[in-house]
């Protein structure tokens, strides 16, 4: 007899025949006709229509049915409402009985009913039972709370739950304790600004103890909470990590990624000098390991997981190289993924064995996987310097097996190999040459051809090979196309005489025949380049290539850190931060890595963070510039302008100069056509009129910028008086000083450029850095002439705000890198909030009550600002200039109640209540906004704009 | 946490869904059929699948997707340890787990899965516990229940859920007592082509069946502890005693359970027990090849274009499957005077050229009485009760992922 007979149907009508069932008398068919109703539910079945039959058979004292009537009550009371208030007096009734199991299972079913009137009645037990004897109701109604709060939040805070369950953390069962930590996560991580787990020494102190007699499901939600602490020194982090440190060997292998997490975090307190650093980290190593015995779903999360261990302290897992080794019947998700991690862990030490592997897996089934090995070899020949040699005959090895798929993927990588050791390996291109014709990759054909351009002077035949593809040129992609034309040019530079007639064809067919602009754009200007100066065009076209290194596919440091932070998490397997895929991004806090302390270089206290520039008022040059050039050139140096392609002058070289170098660095692995034009894309240095390339329009637009430049501050919002950001000395003569302007919708940045060196410069080119608001510049920066000693030139560099996000610290924070003929100089300026308010910021009155109170009380910020004499019109007027519109205004008791509103560039609302005494020169203003973050910068705003 | 699970078995039918939140739609499972046609084959389907508001986490066990469905931020062992916790306590509930199995249980399922999350948050995950509160379905039970009106549902709390030791229940009473210990050991390696070893590890655990009255403390300590360098623990092992004195000491559930899992890597190594002599050619002239295999191999995968195998053992059974080119070899005992050996001839595919891959062999072995490691037991002993128990333990060595190039 089994419960697939529940199943079964009469032709009568199932419904009909469940209700006459449910209505029975006797017990043990009710009991048999819930379990239809159960088991029709299950599969996805429509059986609400007996909600009044099943709710009936809720009064009950067998347990089974009550367990199956609420069952079906918590996925059908929705649908539902009036008949499952039916049910509150059952529920309320239960929670008073003398079994505990019966008080925890109707508490928490009702929280399970997500129905508003329900929750009114749920109150009044919940509160009962968080404070109930039994330890197991405790445990089950914290849980309730966060259900709770998941419906109704405003409810919960009203009712102080959220206190109780605080003070749940000090109970004294490790499960209640577990379940409330767990419980508070859920609701903070709605609530990203209330400050609901405020960790401190005493309760961290609790917490470890409950960590290790709670359940293992409970370790986890403690430990993923400790991680958040930030513990005041390197001694007391040691003590977390000492009592931390047992978790690793637990079987559950979420525990031990949590505590993995929570160690890589505090290890970054702890001075490497210590013995007990030495100590954790080979400690660390065999858990990771073991991780990867489990199951191919928790190895795949395991491995994501080390990919970031291993980028951040390679020392971990230095000499467990063969773990990672492919099983052939690993799940292709798993070998993917042992093979990057492979790479990053090869080192001279082990290149020979790495490599006798990746060509044991180039033989492999999976051509997917075949692919990867191939090129995992490339990027290993890149890696480890010694052994690219042996790389490069395993390749040609490979080369020889003629199997097509590993053909082509190693004559990509060879090519990346070629642009790493220039003038090494140069004799094998013979060998590629023979492989020619069974290319029909866009990639591996465009990498042939690359090589062909490239070393067109060792090849006798480059000709005929480059015409043998000229052949179809119009059905090649586009990545072939471009690569083909930069190769032919080159090639003509390289043996003018022969290829004259091959080099019009090419251009003809480029500029003429393509509809692809980019194909046309480049046709034309190496035609242009040719046809001027073809000694210049010899120096762009065949300029010496910037090596390229195996950092390219590392974790940017900053990313990485953070990444860091959150082991275990979603996050960490798509290696992206939280903000940049969950939902809406809202409760996302940008997470830090602690500051190293007790070692001699830094003394400061753990809350200054240690990413964002010094977090100065006036704008200061950036001490250090490893990091921020790091920073810089990882940037997406995409071309800086929106419009058409600027006029050509020679200030314009140095921006595009910029470009290349970002191109060349980003190239690694990536495709030749990006690679063959890293020296090649630079259009003419000529200092002719700017009548090029077709864009008669550059000029015109430069020279409006030139008028909206002289016009300063006409109307529009307050704009400080410029600064110095960048003093001479620390530039190599170049003093930059500047402010923030805005004017009828548009944002600016107007600079003055001083010359105090004895030698002219020009070739000017600005870029911003990532920053909190996306500001880049709309155009590139117009320096007409060049620049001579002693001399200076005003500019108005238009803005936008559609460059990529990175939450700064501080919010405003600005880095920027201006080069110029004698070198790139950075620095980083704060720039004021009331810039990027725009026009269109005025509230609706209705909206903005409705707003005002949909933003919970937490949100709310209070400043004062004194000294400011204004009466309430005049502020109004003066703020309204600067696009904060003032909405209402109230007078209570003698009070000018301002209400206004204010719109950021992204999107963000912000409404303020401004308070004025006449009698009294401060102000105090109250800021209300989604993003309570920014309330202080608008503050500053506000001020600035008051007071001037 | 876990909003939703979703059983679906190997021809995409949605059989079974459990909501601990409110109700998600089914259609989410769209974005996992998706994922589940690109991937070649089941195993290949990755377990991490976004969607625009959810994402889908999944284990395949026994042939069944268990697809759940989270909507925040939630670490994805956690959730992936828990599914492979349902799969293991489903098994432990009836026998086996299969779409059969589990519409046959439909409602201890639901009951039970009901009882292991609360809003998402894990319950109660120990079996022990679990069969207090939901008691698993036996015939007697079903029929005592019909006659008697009686359920299978607890109706009191089960008392070890809050004591501190949670994994075990009172009142345990047997006439016979006894303790086994099972220590077992795999072998994961891979040999190459010349007979080498690459890389080998073992992976250890040591399972435990024990039936004691009362509250009974052992302590086992073993002759050599220093090759546990790297261990995960039952939850009942006090792991500060480990730390100093090298000995397991412990409360113990009651029945059975994993005791301890340990990881021996290469260094330690002791030589590997078996060893394979191959010889597979393919030709590139004609449409024949020869292979030939000495010893105790299992598995082979041949490459796609291998039509058939003419082979003749010297003992046991083999199968050639020309599907999925997949050839076993079941050995049986080895005799040491005389090694087995597969030997004939590989027909290929006319016209094709010769197979660009080497297939793998697969071994599968058990030696008993041996832990490959070295690891041995010194003693058993227990504390806190009065009785002499029946003590006993079995060592063993399998091949785990064993994988010889050719």
């Amino acid at each position: 007899m089994t419960d697939s007979k529940y199943f079964t149907t009469t032709k009568k009508g199932e419904i009909f025949e469940l209700k006459a069932e449910l209505n029975s008398d006797k017990k043990e068919k009710k009991k048999e006709a819930v379990k239809k109703v159960i088991a029709s539910m299950t599969v996805g079945k429509d059986v609400s229509a007996l909600f009044p039959d099943v709710v009936n058979c809720m009064q009950t004292d067998n347990l089974e049915l009550k367990k199956l009537v609420y069952l079906y009550l918590m996925n059908y009371a929705k649908s539902q409402p009036d008949m499952a208030i039916m049910a509150v007096n059952t529920f309320v009734k239960d929670c008073e009985d003398p079994n505990p199991l019966i008080r925890a299972l109707a508490v928490r079913t009702m929280g399970c009913i997500r129905v508003d009137k329900i929750t009114e009645y749920l109150c009044e037990p919940l509160r009962k039972c968080l404070k109930d004897e039994d330890p197991y109701v405790r445990k089950t109604a914290a849980v309730c709370v966060a259900k709770l709060h998941d419906i109704n939040a405003q409810l919960v805070e009203d009712q102080g739950f959220l206190d109780t369950l605080k003070d749940l953390i000090s109970d004294s069962n490790p499960m209640v304790v577990a379940n409330a930590v767990a419980a508070l996560s859920e609701i903070a991580e709605s609530h990203p600004s209330s400050n609901l787990l405020d960790l401190n020494p005493q309760s961290i102190n609790k917490l470890l103890t409950a960590l290790n007699e709670c359940t293992e499901w409970g370790q986890i939600f403690i430990l993923d909470c400790l991680a958040n602490y930030m513990p005041k020194d390197d001694r007391e982090a040691q003590s977390i990590c000492e009592r931390v440190t047992p978790r690793l060997s637990h079987a559950n292998s979420a525990v031990v990624l949590s505590a993995v997490k929570v160690l890589m975090k505090f290890m970054e307190m702890l001075s490497k000098d210590l013995d007990y650093y030495g100590t954790l980290l080979k400690k660390l190593a065999p858990p990771l390991v073991t991780l990867l015995s489990a199951e191919p779903e928790l190895q795949y999360v395991a491995l994501r997981n080390i990919n970031l261990i291993v980028q951040k302290r390679p020392e971990i897992l230095k000499h467990e190289m063969k773990v990672f080794f492919v099983k052939y019947n690993d799940p292709i998700y798993v070998k993917l993924e042992k093979l990057d991690i492979m790479i990053r862990l090869a080192s001279q030490a082990n290149i020979a064995q790495v490599l006798a592997e990746l060509k044991e897996y180039a033989t492999e089934v999976d051509v997917d996987f075949v692919r990867k090995a191939v090129r995992a070899i490339g990027r290993c020949a890149i890696k480890v310097e010694q052994s690219a040699e042996r790389c490069v005959s395993t390749l040609l090895d490979l080369i020889q097996t003629k199997v097509n798929y590993v053909v082509q993927e190693a004559i990509v990588v060879i090519k990346d190999i070629f642009r790493k050791y220039p003038n090494k390996y140069e004799s094998v291109i013979a060998t590629l040459c023979e492989n020619l014709d069974s290319l029909d990759e866009p990639e591996a054909r465009a990498a042939m051809i690359w090589i062909v351009g490239e070393y067109a002077e060792r090849i006798d035949n480059a000709d005929e090979l480059l015409e043998s593809f000229l052949e179809g040129f119009h059905d090649e992609s586009t990545q072939v196309q471009l690569q083909l034309l930069t190769a032919i040019v080159k090639l003509f530079l390289k043996k003018p005489t022969e290829t004259q007639e091959l080099v019009q064809q090419v251009l003809s067919l480029a500029t003429q025949d393509s509809d692809n602009p980019d194909l046309r754009d480049r046709g034309y200007i190496y035609w242009r380049l040719l046809s001027t100066d073809p000694v210049a065009a010899k120096e762009v076209v065949l300029a010496e290539k910037p090596l390229i290194s195996e950092e390219t596919d590392l974790i940017e440091p900053t990313l990485l850190d953070e990444l860091i932070c959150y082991i275990g998490t979603l996050a960490s397997v798509y290696h992206k931060p939280p903000s940049a895929f969950v939902e809406g991004s809202r409760g996302v806090v940008h997470k830090s890595l602690p500051p190293r302390t007790g070692s001699s270089e830094s003394a400061e206290s753990p809350d200054t963070a240690p990413s964002g520039g010094p977090a100065a008022d006036q704008p200061s040059v950036i001490p250090t510039q490893g990091d921020l050039l790091g920073d810089l050139l990882n940037l997406d140096l995409g071309p800086p302008v929106s419009g058409p392609p600027m006029a050509t002058s020679a200030v314009q070289m140095g921006a595009v100069d910029l470009l290349g170098d970002s191109l060349l660095r980003s190239d690694v692995g990536g495709s030749p056509a990006m690679g063959g034009s890293g020296g090649s894309f630079t259009p003419a240095p000529s200092t002719t009129a700017p009548t090029n390339v077709g864009a008669p329009l550059g000029s015109g637009l430069g020279d409006l910028f030139d008028l909206t430049g002289g016009v300063g501050t006409l109307s529009g919002s307050y704009v400080a008086p410029k600064t110095v950001w960048l003093p001479a000395m620390k530039a190599k003569g170049l003093e930059i000083s500047g402010t923030f302007s805005r004017q009828v919708g548009s944002i600016s940045m107007d600079l003055v450029l001083t010359n105090k060196a004895l030698q002219v410069m020009s070739d000017f080119a600005i870029q911003f850095n990532r920053n909190s608001f996306g500001l880049a510049p709309a155009a590139p920066l117009q320096v007409h002439a060049p620049l001579a000693p002693n001399q200076s030139v005003e500019i108005t560099l238009p803005l936008n705000t559609v460059g990529s996000v990175m939450k700064m610290e501080p919010l405003n924070n600005l880095q920027v890198a201006v080069k110029n003929n004698i070198d790139v100089f950075y620095f980083s300026t704060l720039y004021p909030l009331h810039i990027l308010f725009v026009e269109d910021g005025k509230m609706e009155r209705q909206m903005f009550l409705a707003t005002w109170k949909d933003i919970p009380n937490e949100n709310e910020t209070q400043f004062q600002i004194k000294d400011c004499s204004l009466n309430a019109d005049a502020v109004s007027s003066k703020l309204q200039g600067s696009n904060i519109f003032t909405i209402a205004k109230r007078n209570v008791e003698g009070q000018d109640m301002l209400y206004q509103s204010l719109k950021l560039t992204n999107g963000i609302w912000v409404l303020a209540e401004l308070r004025i005494q006449p009698s009294n020169p401060s102000f105090t203003l109250s800021l209300k906004c989604r993003a309570p973050e920014v309330s202080q910068y608008i503050y500053q705003a506000y001020e600035t704009i008051l007071k001037n | 946490m876990i909003h939703s699970l979703f059983l679906i078995n190997a021809s995409g039918d949605i059989f079974l869904e459990k909501h601990w939140k409110s109700v998600v739609s089914r259609s989410v499972c769209d974005y996992f059929f998706e994922a589940q046609e690109r991937a070649s084959e089941a195993e290949n389907v990755p377990p991490v699948i976004p969607t625009p508001h959810h994402y889908l986490l999944s284990v395949y066990r026994h042939k069944i997707f268990f697809v759940a469905v989270i909507q925040s931020e939630v670490p994805p062992l956690f959730v992936i340890e828990f599914l492979h916790r349902v799969v293991d306590t489903f098994q432990d509930y009836f026998g086996v787990c299969s779409e059969v199995i589990i519409k046959d249980n439909v409602v201890v399922v639901y009951e039970v899965l009901e009882e292991m999350l609360d809003n998402g948050f894990p319950l109660a995950t120990e079996s022990n516990i679990l069969k207090e509160l939901i008691k698993p379905p036996t015939i007697l039970r079903t029929v005592v229940n019909t006659i008697t009106g009686s359920t299978n549902v607890g109706d009191q709390l089960p008392t070890g859920q809050l004591s501190v030791v949670p994994w075990r229940r009172t009142g345990v009473k047997y006439t016979n007592n006894e303790a086994y210990f099972d220590v077992i050991e795999e072998i994961d390696a891979i040999i190459d082509k010349s007979g080498s070893t690459i890389t080998a590890e073992i992976q250890g655990v040591i399972d435990a069946c024990v039936k004691l009255t009362g509250m009974p403390d052992l302590t086992l300590s073993f002759m050599n502890p220093r090759l546990l360098d790297d261990v995960s623990f039952h939850p009942c092992v006090r792991f500060k005693r480990w730390e100093s004195e090298r000995i397991l000491s412990f409360i113990p559930p009651d029945g059975n359970f994993r005791l301890l899992s340990y990881h021996v890597s290469a260094q330690n190594l002791v030589a590997i027990p078996v060893y394979v002599k191959h010889n597979i050619s393919f030709r590139d002239s004609s449409s024949l090849g020869r292979f030939e295999i000495t010893v105790g191999p299992k598995q082979t995968m041949m490459p796609k274009s291998v039509l058939n195998m003419t082979l003749t053992p010297s003992q046991g059974t083999h199968v050639f499957d020309p599907v999925t080119k997949l050839l076993s070899w079941d050995v049986g005992k080895i005799n040491p005077q005389k090694l087995p050996s597969l030997k004939g001839s590989v027909s290929l595919q006319a016209g094709t050229s010769k197979p660009d891959e080497n297939p793998t062999i697969n071994l599968q072995f058990k030696i008993q009485q041996l832990a490959i490691s070295g690891l041995k037991v010194n003693r058993l002993d227990m504390y806190g009760e009065k009785y002499k128990p029946f003590k006993g333990i079995k060592y063993m060595t399998k091949a785990g992922k064993f994988q010889v190039r050719t």
